[in-house]
């Protein structure tokens, strides 16, 4: 009995059982399942019965052994849908790979009795749907992976995104307070940001307030300077303030040169100087 | 040869001759509808669409006049755009010496060069004294 | 179109760059410039490039030369409008421009040269 006839029969025999099967199956799955499907139980039937139609399907092609090819194809995206729901609602990898691994027990129970009077074909019909449920389980994985991936992916996105919020002081003056480790992509996303403020709204001024960046290094003090270069080209001066003595060490240390740029301790500082320098001031009134 | 070198035959390469200062400006214009249709960043397309250009007046003013071919190029889920200036000219002695800044033996700024490997991801130079010059940049989306 | 317009008001001079211009077309700029420098005995010269997506070390070299030439006719120049991803790529290249007067706008470039004129 060759590969193609044995995954045929299996196709036979899944068609056969399909319904108690299904019912074995959601059985061992909500036992093993520490919370309740996404999608509620009514979907995670329609997904395992839509498993079991179309591993039949794919099985009565004959092609056990390659799971990549073809007719798997619906196999495959049927679970490519159920891993990606899983990963967006927070599942583990094990309980990803439940979804494959409680169908062996079902299916395995009933086979002992269908082929119960050959044991020869009982066993290399077990092995080859063990290899072949394993490979499934392993893919559910890979693509819970990479479902993962890409949610990590956009979260850092909008983290870049939500932490570049650019200021308006005063007419003409902007601040940017930069607040935790600034890396080289991050740098980069914020001073663009902070060039397209200027043009926006004309302002003449921007302060790069760095009170919150514990670490500046090399290239990210590179960076900085090359925005206040920008900013010069546009026509707008930058001032730094906020440079904490450790910073202001390591700058000095690395050797980046900030003779040319307005540094200030400050943001309060460097707003009376840009204050100043767009012809405004701030006086103190008495008290009535 | 540079390795890009056997895809040139290729035909997703496009290919615009060097001639004139005006086929530099279509260059620029050509490589920027380019990289808008691939969804390069404003940033990214201007530094591209500058290194083009330093190019193309190298290939213009040093070797003579000769061509560019482009392509957009797709690798790792990333997509690029891929530039390579020909020139059949005199070609450069030292490529070392002619990618230093402030290097230049025309009175200019002598930025061409290095600076526009600075604003590139790939720079693959080959040059032969008296056979031309060959520059490939690769711009990647970032 | 082989000459880019350079109007005159009062003694400033004002050129708007609208297009992406090829390295004959920002020289003979040059040229003219100089010789309305002259001809207007203009105190100020302003450049807008607001519309230029691209500013590449020949044209950036242009603009540089053109405000030292300037400054030996007693003119000042202040280049206006640059744009943040031209400004990015410049200071990439290496190009700081660093004997250029900038304004954001044409309005804030005008103020500069008036400060600057004494008036």
């Amino acid at each position: 009995m060759n590969l193609n006839t044995q995954a045929i029969d299996v196709s036979k025999f899944i068609k056969k059982y399909q319904y108690p099967i299904l019912q074995d199956w959601m059985q061992n799955l909500k036992a093993q399942s520490v919370r309740a499907d996404p999608a509620g139980d009514e979907q995670l039937r329609e997904h395992c019965n839509q498993f079991l139609d179309s591993l039949a399907e794919a099985l009565r092609s004959g092609k056990a052994n390659d799971i990549t090819s073809e007719s798997w194809d619906e196999v495959r995206n049927l679970l490519t849908e159920i891993s990606q729901a899983r990963a967006k609602y927070g599942y583990t990898p094990n309980e990803t790979a439940l979804f494959i691994f409680s169908l062996k027990q079902s299916l395995f129970t009933r086979m002992l009795t269908e082929f119960a009077q050959d044991a020869a074909t009982l066993v290399s019909i077990m092995w080859m749907l063990s290899t072949l449920l394993d490979g499934l389980g392993l893919f559910t994985i890979e693509v819970f992976q990479k479902s993962r991936d890409q949610i990590i992916l956009r979260q850092q996105q909008e983290l870049l995104e939500l932490s570049t919020p650019v200021v308006k002081l005063w007419k003409n003056i902007l601040a940017l307070p930069l607040i935790g480790t600034l890396d080289s992509d991050r740098t980069q996303i914020v001073m663009e940001s902070l060039l397209q403020k200027i043009v926006d709204t004309g302002a003449e001024i921007a302060i790069i307030d760095i009170t919150g960046v514990p670490t500046v290094d090399t290239l990210v003090a590179q960076h900085l300077l090359k925005t206040i270069a920008a900013a010069r080209l546009m026509g707008a001066d930058c001032i730094i303030s906020g440079i904490r003595p450790q910073i202001a060490q390591t700058i000095v240390h690395l050797g980046v040169n900030l003779e040319d740029v307005i540094t200030k301790a400050t943001l309060a500082d460097a707003f009376v100087v840009a204050l100043e320098r767009t012809g405004s001031s701030i006086t103190n009134r008495p008290l009535a | 040869m540079i390795s890009i070198a056997p895809k040139l035959g290729s035909p997703e390469f496009q290919t615009l001759p060097l001639k004139t200062d005006e086929n530099v400006v279509a260059l620029r214009k050509l490589v920027r509808e380019q990289l808008v249709a691939i969804n390069f960043s404003l940033v990214d397309q201007t530094k591209c669409v500058t290194a083009a250009s330093e190019l193309a007046r190298n290939t213009l003013k040093y070797g003579g006049g000769g061509q560019v071919r482009f392509s957009v190029l797709a690798a790792d889920g990333s997509l690029g755009l891929c530039l390579v200036f020909i020139d059949a000219g005199p070609g450069i002695k030292d490529v070392p010496q002619a990618l230093t800044d402030g290097f230049t033996t025309q009175g200019g700024l002598g930025l061409g060069l290095g600076g526009a490997r600075r604003l590139v991801d790939e720079f693959d130079i080959e040059s032969e004294p008296g056979k031309g010059t060959t520059v490939r940049i690769v711009k990647w989306k970032k | 179109m082989d000459r880019i317009p350079i109007l005159s008001m009062g003694n400033l001079l004002l050129v708007i760059i609208q297009f992406d211009m090829h390295d004959r077309l920002a020289l003979a700029l040059q040229d003219d410039l100089t010789e309305q420098i002259v001809k207007e005995q203009a105190k100020g010269v302003l450049i807008d490039i607001s519309a230029l997506d691209v500013v590449d070390s020949f044209i950036g070299r242009v603009i540089n030369n053109t405000a030292s030439m300037a400054r030996l006719l007693a003119a000042e120049t202040v280049v206006v409008g640059m744009q943040p991803a031209v400004a990015i790529t410049l200071v990439e290249l290496g190009l700081a421009l660093t004997g250029v007067k900038t304004a954001l706008n044409v309005e804030k470039g005008m103020a500069l040269l008036g400060k600057s004129s004494g008036r």
